[in-house]
């Protein structure tokens, strides 16, 4: 009990990287999503079969092998074409690269289904009342994709943030890795596993309450008086 | 007025003027060349058999569809159009984007945007294409929902409203544009039977109010009482028209007769 006290600033501070790059991959992510499933739905079939094999080679391959390619492939690549140690891929890039990758890939899916449930007439309405393309994307489109998305958004989130957990490997100093570290000096391996475990519990259970209440104030909509 | 069509003074102007429209789709040619004088405080009924092309038609004037060939001024404003790749598409968005916003439509399916509140979906297209602050969108929008009788549910979401309800929202949103033509699609083909009666309430009082309308739909009593002028379409052509107590009596065409007789068994 005493080392859990004594190293808990470590771990607070583990988890702040573990929360910034939860949330940076799922902004980034979410963005990159977006763009993935507008590319798939494209007229020009050359850019939708891209984003189709992008997306299905990131989401057919482990993510652990997709950040180790990064990190350490990425460095081999950067070496041999810049010379060596020119360029270095940090941990926080590699990590952050892989995460964000592997959750546009999924988001993108979970976005094109929801642009493709936004009935044709919603768009149609805003366009015949004089709303540019662009306008009617973000007044009348972007909302209800937004609405329709977010419970499987809610699931990527909740699966990104425990995969940051993954990232340790490379040596990003997040969590896991300062709970591996406390477990190893201290020789009180299951306090600290069990403590990281309590942290990413609170973490995710706080994350779904959260977004129950988003589904519940996107979805007003729906509700029948 | 409405109703008055032969006999109104030939120096009202003409509001829309549409010619020679053409459209196909793949191989199949829907519009063959269809043209329509509309002068301010005409209200135009467009009738045919499904599959004549009329609601196409109507679509091609603000460019939801757009047309191979012909053309639509909107006050004299002629919507310009340019050749890509043997296509006909429109030179400049914004304006066809601005003549949008001048000519409202109504949609079969209603088409209110259903993550909107109604008060919401009547302001919308006042603040962020006319620029309209929000307070006089907000003034602008509770009077039309009041005229259109359903002020009551401005907090509402469309889903929770009837359909009828819902079609008078969008008439409400069409007419907070203070637009110079109001095109309707079939506005009341979606509608159950005891509901029709109040939209076409609501359209016979905008017609006796002298607003310029085009009204594509299957209801013959309200085209005669409240048009002015009636078009039959027929296989992408105009069939007949004229005033419509007076093309509805004497067809010119056998087509129309029996369009007649069928509708209004």
């Amino acid at each position: 009990m005493e080392d859990l006290v004594a190293y808990l600033p470590l771990l607070i501070q583990g988890l702040r990287l573990t929360l910034l790059l939860a949330v940076s991959t799922m902004l980034l992510g979410l963005v990159l999503g977006m763009l993935l499933a507008l590319a798939k739905l494209s007229r020009h079939g050359w850019l939708a079969r891209s984003a189709f094999v992008f997306t299905n080679f990131m989401r057919g391959i482990p993510e652990f092998l997709v950040l180790l390619m990064i990190y350490f492939g990425g460095t081999q690549v950067l070496d041999t074409a810049l010379g060596p140690g020119v360029v270095n891929v940090s941990p926080w890039i590699a990590g952050l690269t892989a995460l964000t990758l592997v959750f546009a890939a999924y988001a993108s899916e979970t976005i094109r289904g929801a642009y493709q449930s936004v009935p044709k007439g919603q768009i149609e309405a805003a366009r015949a009342y004089g709303f540019s393309a662009w306008q009617a994307f973000r007044i009348v489109q972007l909302p209800q994709i937004w609405r329709l998305a977010l419970p499987g958004i809610g699931n990527l989130w909740q699966g990104s943030l425990k995969d940051t957990a993954l990232v340790s490997i490379v040596g990003l100093d997040d969590l896991m890795r300062k709970a591996n570290q406390a477990a190893q000096t201290t020789r009180a391996p299951f306090t600290f596993y069990m403590a990281a475990a309590l942290i990413f519990l609170v973490l995710t259970l706080l994350s779904m309450a959260i977004f129950t209440r988003l589904e519940k104030r996107a979805s007003k909509s729906d509700r029948r008086t | 007025m409405a109703g008055d069509g032969p006999s109104a003074p030939r120096e009202i102007p003409v509001a829309l003027d549409v010619r020679s429209i053409r459209k196909s789709f793949g191989s199949h040619e829907v519009l063959k060349g269809i043209s329509l004088a509309a002068r301010e405080h005409d209200v135009v009924a467009i009738l045919g058999s499904s599959g004549s092309g009329k609601s196409t038609f109507l679509r091609c004037i603000n460019l939801l569809e757009t047309p191979d060939g012909g053309e639509v001024r909107l006050k004299g404003e002629l919507i310009r159009m340019r050749q890509r790749g043997g296509m006909l598409v429109p030179a400049d968005m914004k304006q066809v984007d601005r003549i949008r916003s001048r000519l409202s439509m109504v949609f079969q399916q209603f088409n209110l945007w259903q993550h909107m509140t109604i008060l919401e979906n009547v302001t919308a297209a006042q603040i962020h294409v006319l620029g309209r602050d929000r307070k006089s969108a907000v003034e602008k929008a509770e009077a039309m929902l009041a005229k259109v009788g359903v002020a009551d549910k401005r907090g509402h979401y469309p889903g929770q409203l009837s359909g009828g309800q819902q079609q008078r929202v969008a008439i409400a949103r069409a007419l907070a544009m203070d637009p110079e033509v109001m095109l309707f699609d079939e506005p009341t083909s979606a509608l159950d039977p005891e509901l029709v009666n109040e939209v076409l309430k609501v359209m016979r009082d905008l017609a006796a109010e002298g607003r310029t309308m085009l009204i594509v739909t299957h209801e013959m009593g309200f085209a005669r009482e409240a048009a002015s002028h009636m078009l039959f379409l027929h296989q992408g052509l105009v069939e007949d028209e004229g005033p419509p107590r007076e093309i509805m009596a004497n067809p010119n065409s056998e087509r129309f007769r029996q369009f007649l007789s069928g509708s209004l068994k």
